[in-house]
């Protein structure tokens, strides 16, 4: 299994980054693109997703908005196919990851999963150090060379600005962590597999304002070289970050649109009665 | 009216809570005291003399050294086995598969069996394999008596382990294997426990090894020679009518205690070493 991954690490064209790099984001991104054409979702026999149409901005952040069990989630876990695990979840359509159909049988989901750095609701350290926790993610996907290691989990932990509070203590337990320092862990070792997408699924939403604040500026530093998607159930966080609002309703999508305009101007009446607050 | 509900459900709890206690306390109590005068250096250094059973010299190093090589054949057995198998049905089945839920039904069956059944059904298989009463015999049967108390207890505590973690390293693009890994460095403490509590009932068990093991005043110097086990030993001391030799039953229960004890502390230790990153 391990070869395997090798292989695929060694077909990539780009690599980890390097020592004389400041930036860890060193990986040129040409072209990313997300389109979904005629998604449908039906877990059991409910229709979580109706005929979901969309392509989603690179280089921005999109944040999909609505009231919970609108599907937001579902939506998201297509991106990354983590509904393969759950056997009672039915998908059709078609999902592009970079003019790939992600649910074309000969598409490696390992692949896919590599492409899109996830971050959870809840941290979720690895039972390991915080080294091993961002070294996990090119570890597991070929990367064998200690100075290499070194050098990647040094600069993700300095990107999420994690590295000076904990370079005494990385080979120490990571569930020892506060909360917001285990959030920006899980986005270093998500970033540490290379991303092109970074999904964000409620990611502040058990964290105290001030780590909410850290978590929202390096979304928007990370923007430059990543395709951000969010969920979230803050308009205000929505407001302050987003580049481009989707807005769901029961599965599907009532409005998208930049978000100056999605807020100022709403189209939808179901859209108006949403933000102010009619129900949620 | 509803102050004296209160008290007499106080006192008993209270009382329940004592009478756990003052047993616990009257079977060591027991044990030492019959035992003490008989347990020395003797007892778990030698092997029984001719006419140990009827007081003469010697000790139950037989007993001892065969209990520890049947329990820990009997665990290396059973924890290859029990691992694969909590792994599959937790993560590789579907959570409600039929599959599963017949391996849980089949595991709760396998738990309820008595002892004496194992070592019946053990020495018709044996039998019918043409083994005869061994170390062998003993560490399968044992293993076959112990594995679905492991495995029960051990899937038990990998149910409770939330989905974060396999979502985590499954969207780092881990495969399952890879996923499997690290979730047993997250779930050791809780195998851990389920390896004590087959210990427990494994290496205190007559019933498995009676016709299994056999018995014998030797050290068994390979697999298909019988061996002794504590419990019987006991069993041999507390049927001879000479006192001195009863007692020397009681020191054996001393010393099946401190195995346990022994076998219990080390298996934390070892747990927390391996996983000092656990929370």
């Amino acid at each position: 299994m391990i070869a395997t991954n090798q292989q695929h690490f060694k077909s990539e064209t780009y690599s980890f980054p390097e020592m004389k790099e400041i930036s860890p984001l060193k990986k040129i991104i040409t072209s990313q693109s997300i389109k979904i054409e005629n998604l449908d979702v039906y877990i059991e026999d409910q229709h979580i997703l109706k005929d979901i149409n969309l392509t989603i901005p690179e280089k921005n952040i999109t944040c999909i908005i609505g009231p919970s069990g609108c599907g937001k989630s579902t939506f998201l876990k297509t991106l990354n196919r983590m509904h393969d695990e759950s056997p009672e979840v039915k998908i059709s359509g078609k999902v592009y990851v970079d003019d790939e159909n992600i649910y074309d049988s000969q598409v490696n989901v390992i692949d896919t999963r590599k492409k899109m750095g996830l971050l959870a609701q809840r941290p979720c350290p690895l039972p390991m150090s915080i080294f091993d926790n961002v070294a996990y993610g090119p570890r597991i996907h070929g990367m064998k060379k200690r100075k290499a290691i070194n050098q990647t989990v040094i600069q993700y932990l300095q990107y999420v600005g994690l590295w000076d509070e904990v370079r005494d203590r990385v080979r120490t337990s990571a569930t020892r962590l506060s909360i917001g320092q285990q959030q920006r862990l899980c986005l270093a070792r998500g970033l540490a597999i290379e991303p092109e997408y970074i999904l964000g699924d409620e990611a502040t939403s058990a964290l105290d304002p001030l780590s909410t604040k850290k978590i929202e500026e390096l979304f928007v530093k990370l923007k430059e070289k990543y395709t951000i998607i969010l969920v979230t159930h803050t308009l205000r966080q929505a407001r302050r970050i987003a580049d481009n609002i989707i807005f769901m309703y029961l599965g599907k999508i009532i409005e998208a649109g930049p978000t100056e305009d999605f807020f100022t101007n709403p189209k939808k009446q179901l859209t108006k009665d949403y933000l102010s607050g009619s129900f949620s | 009216m509803k102050h004296l509900e209160e008290k007499i459900f106080k006192i008993i709890m209270i009382c329940a809570a004592i009478i756990i206690l003052g047993v616990l306390i009257c079977i060591i109590g027991t044990v030492f005291y019959r035992g003490m005068s008989a347990l020395n250096l003797d007892m778990i250094t030698k092997l029984p003399g001719g006419g140990f059973y009827l007081g003469k010299e010697g000790g139950v190093l037989n007993a001892i050294v065969g209990s520890v090589y049947i329990i820990l054949g009997s665990l290396v057995i059973s924890i290859l086995i029990s691992v694969p198998l909590v792994m599959y049905i937790n993560f590789y089945l579907p959570p409600k598969s039929l599959f599963s839920s017949s391996i849980r039904f089949s595991l709760d069956i396998l738990f309820g069996i008595p002892s004496i059944v194992y070592g019946a059904f053990g020495f018709a298989l044996m039998i019918f394999l043409g083994i005869r009463a061994s170390l062998l015999g003993g560490i399968l049967t044992v293993a076959m008596l112990i594995m679905p108390i492991m495995m029960r207890s051990f899937d038990e505590i990998t149910r409770l382990l939330s989905r974060d973690l396999p979502d985590a390293l499954l969207s780092l693009g881990a495969t399952k294997y890879e996923m499997i890994k690290v979730i047993l460095r997250q779930l050791m403490p809780g195998l851990v426990t389920a390896i004590l509590l087959a210990i427990g009932r494994g290496i205190g068990d007559a019933a498995t090894v009676l016709f299994t093991a056999g018995y014998t005043d030797n050290i068994p110097a390979s697999l298909n020679q019988p061996a002794a086990t504590l419990p019987l030993s006991i069993f041999f001391q507390l049927g001879s009518p000479v006192e001195e030799v009863q007692n020397r039953a009681y020191a054996s229960a001393i010393i099946l205690t401190v195995i346990i004890l022994v076998l219990s502390f080390s298996a934390r230790y070892f747990s927390s070493k391996f996983s000092k990153n656990k929370i």
